[in-house]
């Protein structure tokens, strides 16, 4: 029976990765930490295309007023690399992902593919404008990160398209950043809700724009627009301006890790102190 | 698939096989490497952890594929027996490896770390270990252990002849542990065996429908045979006690659990990773479960065992003096009811073993904490004399009372018996998690009364016990918890009742502790309401009416001496008095945070309630010039190898060295009984020391000595020092028996207990164990969370036989106890997995801090007592206690998750 036992492909050519895509039949594999746990006691017998041997796939660089974040790109590389500080708060959610052997495996492309309510990679380049890099045989295409999430575990990926990079623009830079998540232990923990913010001001301490996002409260991480907005202009009291109210759009639900008023309850708290993080 | 060429430990190697296959199974079946462990298969563990090209990963995630031309590094690269590295011998000098399961990936992690930072603090410990859980050890010898190994030049201990006892000596089975080298149920040589998968009901309750097996055997090359009820040669049927042995090895028309068995397919090795067991043939109709005791015993409920009315399995009662009257003459009475959660294991080790027949013998091999009640099972269940029986426990990786019940060992029974070939079955996460027992879940209710002076008057507790859909341990839980509910303190009057009532669950059965950590919330909780009802300070009240030597129990056992209880209470009343100080100035000030204190006392009966339970140890001189102690104590991490070594040479006045174990087998070694209610050191300690103290006799007698003697091993010959003069005895000149013993000794201690009377008056125990536990924490007024602080451990051991392993028990215990007390709670079928089912981890346990007390017991082997599950018990109510302390009102439900700690915050606040 070994025999018809899954096809395994690592091709080093991203064109040639591309064609093998094209058919249709194969499952992407990058850093593998969402992949295998999905297939516990699971027979391992899928058309597999591993795609970490890929050249020009990791790593982090500038092009054209953007931060390239190649698709490898791992955790430990986002926490080792030196970035500028509006990408703290993506360092910090990248340092509570797993232990130090997820991190050095699990990339951000697979965070965002994967596409839980959990994924701690979701909010912080939210909070960064960021959007993904899509190419097929066809071309590449850009879309914005929050277009590209539809729904649960679900995104706007064509079945033959691979994510190839995260874009995040130059704009924020200077931005201060912050990040938070509650969980239920120290170590190794899935958020039960999770906040990352960006803001900017001006030399006074006045908020000219803010971005802000929160994770685990509905089925695709959000972003608080109205808050956002609400923000602008004020200072470094600022985060006294969040309210329930700023929370609406949330729903959150119900389960193993926590109940909804659980989580409506953390969602204001961990608002209030990513914001209060950002300007002290 | 072309071969992967890599290599591991620096020696090339090429591998065969699907690209996508993990690199743990690599390692473990292609290389035969076994130091790296898998306890989950799904990264959440780090058991597998090694290094790929020098970074840390989970062997687990990474595919064969990804190999070609990279280095691998696994434990086994990083010392060796002989030559072990300064992090091994650190880990062994601090107790830092238990049952041994995750220390591959520990010393793993570890050196990554040191390879970065070699000289890292504590934090830096923690985050770099962080991946790696422990359910052993609580973590802080493991911190220490890391922290320490950079300058690690310290020799072990070797204690004088005869002065072993109270030695912080190495563990004697350790190095195996830290290198990598112990075989665990899943690590005996890979061989062809067909390996064994079992088919589950997916449902909590359920009847089924098989399709045409033979068909599917012939659509599946390489799978050999389906088994089923009809193939189970004896008795279908199995149990830890033989009165409600009620448990069929595979169902027969409904399931009761989800989880539950129905069928096992075996085939080669290859076959059996391909088969995807969703294509096995059967029809499942699923029922209405049963899911809570309330539902249970409700009318006209469906009963889960026609015999068992009302779906109770069992009921327990200890009654004494005048309750009504009691609670008429009080000033005071608190009244209260809790609730606590299943509660799984979860050892890192999954349940493994692999089994043989040999003719009309056969032979298993197998993780369990209880080699003789396996054998007489499994003889029922083949329908075979017992004799032709062997069960070899293999190391276990971590117990703590669900390897008491049969897991696997009915499978690999009737598969090897029937199918005639080698078998081995391994289960995966889920697997062990939805089969296997769990703490009981209880419903608790109680009142407490008190004069008004604070003196304990009385009092009357409820237990349900949710006890699954088959016995297990439920008597033992219902008998025991009754005796222990009003805690360690003195009643005028005293009523406790208990249920265990069947529901469509797992199992629950054996977890440390037997429901007492369960009543234990209860009381511990009720006195805090009590003392602070009638304005005594919340320790004092517990000195105030603390058991002592002398007094009756509620039982109305009485002891002489050995009751160390008031002396636990009294050595927390320090730090009790700094930490209230220090949080009235705290939480004057902090606006969001909050903190407090709580304590909580404990006592546990080491042995069965009430039943006889022997223990039998055998020791001999062998002519080669070794003692060898046939040591049948299964050692599951908790020390027994190296505590029965350390009595048998103080017993003998010898050196430690001197002695060599021959490890439990129901061949070889006698019945030393089950590892569960803290009863080794106690019971087969004191074997140990009777049997050990004869062979003494025994060798004195041959040199004509005096018991002043000391006696050493030179070479084969024996010397007796006596008096300044010398005897010398070549053993190799004396007779020996056909095995090569010159003298061999045997000894069985049963513990002096009486059975209980109808209202559970009598000695269930010929010894309890006492301890006080201070949990300090600090809670979020926003989020509900809870950050511990420090945990202080008062606990009266009798003896310490061996400070260490005393220490690492009060540690692991107390992780167990904050998991239980602050996250686990286990749901059939929404979490059978460590990603949601959640335990401490590194960061989650507290500095703890343990205050050894020696009551000096009269009967324990040189005083000595259990401990292994007292540790436990205070933890969760101490913690309780602290959270009341510091929202102003208590939590009820376990497990105190930021929900429920919000709450009390509210409820505190407004009061
Ligand atoms: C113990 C443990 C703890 C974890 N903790 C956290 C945590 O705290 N927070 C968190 O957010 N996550 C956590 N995770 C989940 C996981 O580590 C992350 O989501 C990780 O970033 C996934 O990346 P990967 O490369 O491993 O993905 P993979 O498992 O390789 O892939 C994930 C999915 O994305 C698809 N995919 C991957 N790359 C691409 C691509 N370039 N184009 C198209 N599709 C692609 C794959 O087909 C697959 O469906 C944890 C996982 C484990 C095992
Ligand atoms: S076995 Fe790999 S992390 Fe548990
Ligand atoms: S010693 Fe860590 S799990 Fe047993």
């Amino acid at each position: 029976m070994a025999t018809d036992i899954a096809e395994f492909i690592a091709p080093t050519d991203l064109s040639h990765a591309l064609d093998i895509l094209a058919q249709g039949r194969h499952t992407i594999l990058a850093g593998g930490t969402d992949f295998y746990p999905a297939r516990v006691g699971r027979p391992l017998t899928e058309p597999v295309i591993d795609i970490t041997g890929i050249d020009g796939l990791r790593g982090i660089n500038r092009v054209e007023g953007f931060h390239r974040i190649g698709t490898l790109t791992t955790w430990s590389d986002l926490i080792t690399t030196e970035l500028p500080p509006g990408f703290d708060g993506l360092k910090m959610a990248a340092g509570q992902i797993g232990g130090i052997q997820i991190q050095n495996v699990g990339t951000i492309g697979g965070n965002l593919c994967n596409a839980s309510p959990a994924a701690d990679g979701i909010p912080p380049l939210l909070a960064l404008d960021a959007s993904v890099e899509l190419a097929s045989p066809a071309g590449t295409r850009v879309v914005a990160l929050e277009e590209f999430l539809t729904g649960y575990r679900s995104t706007s990926r064509q079945p033959g398209e691979l994510l190839t990079a995260v874009l995040v623009p130059e704009e924020f830079d200077d931005a201060t950043s912050s990040f938070w998540k509650l969980g239920s232990r120290a170590y190794l923990v899935i958020s039960v809700a999770m906040v990352a913010a960006t803001i900017v001001c001006d030399a006074d301490g006045t908020i000219e724009t803010a971005r802000v996002a929160i994770g685990a409260c509905s089925p695709v991480a959000k972003r608080l627009h109205a808050l956002e907005a609400d923000l602008a202009g004020r200072h470094g009291d600022a985060a006294d301006a969040v309210t329930v109210e700023h929370l609406a759009d949330l729903s959150p639900i119900d389960d193993i890790r926590a109940g909804v008023d659980e989580r409506r309850n953390a969602a204001l708290h961990l608002v209030r102190r990513t914001v209060a993080s950002c300007l002290s | 698939m072309s071969r992967i060429e890599f290599t591991v430990n620096g020696a090339a190697v090429g591998v065969d096989g699907p690209h996508l296959r993990r690199l743990s199974d690599v390692l473990r079946l292609d290389l035969g490497m076994t130091g790296t462990k898998v306890g989950c298969d799904a990264g959440d563990c780090g058991a597998c952890s090694v290094l790929l090209d020098d970074e840390l990963v989970c062997a687990c995630l990474v595919p064969l594929g990804r190999l070609a031309g990279k280095h691998v590094v696994t434990v086994e690269g990083l010392g060796d027996d002989d030559d072990l590295s300064r992090l091994q011998r650190s880990f062994l000098h601090h107790g830092a490896a238990q049952c041994g399961i995750c220390t591959p990936g520990m010393v793993v992690a570890a050196e990554a770390l040191l390879a970065r930072v070699p000289h890292p603090g504590e934090k830096e410990v923690e985050d770099a270990l962080g991946g790696v859980l422990c359910r052993c050890t609580g973590y802080r010898k493991i911190v220490d252990a890391v922290m320490g190994a950079p300058d690690f030049d310290l020799a072990g201990a070797s204690p004088a002849p005869g002065k072993a006892i109270g030695q912080r000596v190495e563990r004697v089975d350790g190095v195996p542990k830290v290198t990598g080298r112990d075989i665990f149920g899943d690590d005996q040589t890979p061989d062809d065996s067909l390996v064994l998968k079992v088919i589950r009901s997916p449902h909590h309750r359920a009847t089924f429908q098989f399709g045409d097996l033979e068909r599917f055997i012939v659509d599946h090359p390489g799978i050999e045979a389906v088994l089923t009820a009809s193939d189970v040669p004896g008795r279908n049927r199995f149990g830890v006690i033989p009165a409600t042995a009620d448990q069929p090895v595979f169902a027969e028309h409904e399931t009761r659990f989800r989880g539950e068995a129905v069928a096992l397919v075996a085939g080669d090795k290859g076959s059996m990773e391909a088969l995807d067991l969703e294509s096995f043939p059967v029809a499942w109709t699923e029922l209405a479960p049963i899911t809570d005791p309330e539902t249970a015993m409700a009318d006209g409920v469906h009963l889960i065992h026609q015999s068992r009315e009302r779906n109770v399995l069992v009921r327990g009662l200890v009654r004494r003096g005048d309750v009504d009257a009691a609670f008429a003459n009080a000033d005071t009475v608190v009244e209260s009811e809790y609730a606590t959660a299943f509660v799984e294991h979860a050892y890192i080790e999954p349940e493994a073993g692999s089994a043989r027949r040999d003719g009309d013998r056969i032979t298993i091999q197998v993780t369990t904490q209880t080699p003789h009640m396996d054998r007489t099972e499994v003889a029922a269940i083949l329908d075979i004399d017992a004799g032709a029986v062997r069960i070899i426990p293999t190391a276990v990786g971590g117990g703590f009372g669900s390897k008491l019940d049969m897991s696997v060992q009915p499978f690999l029974a009737i598969a090897a018996w029937k199918l005639g070939k080698p078998v081995r079955i391994t289960y995966t996460r889920p697997e062990s998690m939805m089969s296997t027992t769990k703490r009981h879940p209880s419903r608790l209710r109680a009142r407490i009364a008190a004069r008004s002076n604070g003196e304990l008057l009385a009092m009357e507790f409820f237990g349900t016990f949710d006890t699954g859909a088959y016995a297990s341990w439920g008597p033992t839980v219902a008998n025991r918890a009754p005796v222990h509910a009003g805690g360690p303190y003195v009643y005028e009057a005293y009523h406790a009742e208990t249920m265990a009532v069947h529901t469509n669950s797992p199992p629950s059965g054996a977890f440390r502790g037997f429901g007492v950590p369960q009543s234990a919330v209860c009381q511990e909780s009720l006195f805090d309401e009590l003392a602070d009802a009638v304005g005594i300070d919340r320790l004092q009240f517990r000195i105030r009416n603390s058991l002592t030597a002398g007094e009756p129990t509620v039982t109305g056992q009485v002891f002489e001496s050995g009751v160390g209880f008031r002396e636990c209470l009294e050595a927390l009343q320090p730090g009790w008095e700094r930490a209230r100080a220090e949080n009235a100035i705290y939480n004057a000030t902090s606006p969001t945070t909050r903190r407090g204190v709580g304590v909580a006392g404990m006592w546990y009966g080491c042995g069965n309630t009430a039943l006889p339970n022997p223990s039998t140890m055998k020791v001999g001189l062998h002519r080669e010039g070794r003692i060898v102690l046939f040591q049948g104590a299964v050692d599951i991490g908790q020390g027994a190898n190296t505590a029965m070594t350390q009595i048998c040479a103080d017993a003998l006045g010898m050196d430690m060295a001197s002695i060599s174990l021959v490890g439990a087998d129901t061949e070889t070694t006698p019945d030393a009984g089950k590892t569960s209610a803290s009863r080794q050191t106690f019971v087969s300690g004191n074997a140990t020391f009777e049997a050990s103290r004869r062979l003494r006799v025994q060798l004195l007698a041959m040199g004509d000595a005096s018991d002043d003697a000391y006696l050493e091993l030179s070479g084969n010959r024996l010397v007796i020092h006596d008096q300044g003069a010398s005897t010398v005895l070549v053993l190799p000149d004396l007779a020996a028996d056909q095995d090569g013993f010159v003298a061999l000794t045997e000894a069985t201690f049963d513990p002096p207990t009486t059975p209980l009377d109808e209202f559970g008056q009598g000695e269930p125990y010929a010894v309890f164990g006492f301890g006080a536990q201070m949990a300090e924490l600090e809670i979020d007024l926003e989020l509900g969370t809870v950050r511990l602080r420090r945990i202080t451990a008062a606990h009266d051991v009798g003896k310490a036989v061996n400070p260490t392993l005393v220490e690492g028990q009060i540690e692991g215990g107390i992780a167990q106890g904050i998991g239980m007390a602050l996250m686990e709670e286990y749901v059939p079928g929404r979490n059978e997995n460590l990603h949601d089912y959640l335990i401490p981890t590194f960061g989650d346990v507290p500095e703890i801090v343990t205050i050894l007390i020696e009551s000096n017991d009269p009967i324990g082997p040189y005083g000595a007592k259990g401990i292994g599950e007292h540790t436990l018990i205070p933890t969760a109510p101490a913690i309780l206690n602290a959270i009341r302390d510091a929202a102003g009102a208590p939590v009820r439900a376990l497990p105190a998750t930021p929900a429920r700690v919000l709450d009390a915050i509210r409820r505190g606040l407004v009061s």
